[in-house]
């Protein structure tokens, strides 16, 4: 394989793991697993898992958990939905994982951060973007 | 006095592939399509308002080497480039059924924000794109 080959094969292959990450913050209240986005960026489970977290920094499961987190967040910040409501509605099956998962990543519980917390005067896909908990900042 | 923005670049992988896109699925109209020899000068914009474009640029020597053409190249694909451009419609649902129908690739349906409605897409190298259907201000 030659070097222009090589490359068109990452490009690729990144396209294919952007479609996926794209289904995560699309489909994020659908119960999305690691073998169905696999099968979005048309690979095995393990090699996704290894190729997402070379490409974007984190594992895929990691992304997804803090898609979902990051748009918990702005249903406390904005909205006036039930914590239990919102717990369903970004995609966690049980209220007890979400309100855990939710603590360790923000570090306060979903009650204390709406409590805490004031709209923001931006649109939704800045809002997405930057304040999605990341492992990395 | 500055009068307005004129021009963009945004980077894509392929001129003629993105023409196909732009203007074949979009709708956009080639405003200038000229082959210098050392680049082919390729602009795109909305019919009638040919005052804002997008030049439509491909990276490679010379203007960047191959390396850096290739680090251009790993970002468009990996979705890494920001905006290519927010549009703005009259009706937003509309030109998502056009769009979708013609195998567009949407990254968030048609959603109602506090500004109007708007979804998102993404071009054939991983460009982001959205269509914002602006909400009449309350007089």
């Amino acid at each position: 394989m030659n070097e222009s080959e090589r490359r068109s094969a990452v490009e690729d292959r990144n396209r294919r793991l952007l479609r996926a990450r794209d289904a995560m913050d699309r489909d994020f209240a659908k119960p999305l697993d690691v073998p169905g986005l696999a099968r979005v960026a048309l690979m095995s489970p393990s090699n996704f898992s290894r190729r997402f977290r070379e490409t974007f920094g984190e594992t895929p499961h990691r992304y997804l958990q803090r898609r979902r987190i990051e748009r918990a967040c702005a249903m406390l910040r904005d909205g006036d939905r039930t914590v239990t409501e919102i717990a369903l509605a970004v995609g966690f099956d049980s209220f007890g994982t979400f309100s855990r998962t939710f603590s360790a990543v923000i570090g306060r519980s979903p009650t204390r951060f709406r409590a805490e917390s004031t709209p923001l005067a931006a649109p939704v896909c800045f809002v997405k973007t930057w304040t999605r908990p990341s492992s990395f900042g | 006095m500055f009068t307005g923005i004129s021009i963009h670049t945004v980077y894509v992988l392929d001129q003629e592939e993105a023409v196909d896109f732009y203007v074949g699925k979009l709708g956009f109209e080639v405003v200038e399509d000229v082959d210098l020899g050392f680049m082919r000068w390729l602009t795109v914009g909305l019919p009638g308002r040919s005052e804002r474009r997008i030049l439509l640029e491909v990276p490679g020597p010379p203007s960047h080497d191959e390396a850096t053409a290739a680090q251009i190249r790993d970002l468009v694909t990996k979705g890494a480039m920001g905006a290519a451009a927010i549009l703005t419609t009259d009706d937003c649902r509309a030109d998502y059924e056009r769009l979708r129908s013609a195998g567009v690739e949407f990254t968030e349906e048609p959603t109602e924000q506090p500004y109007g409605i708007d979804c998102a897409l993404r071009d054939p190298f991983g460009n982001h794109l959205r269509i914002t259907e602006v909400k009449a201000q309350a007089a």
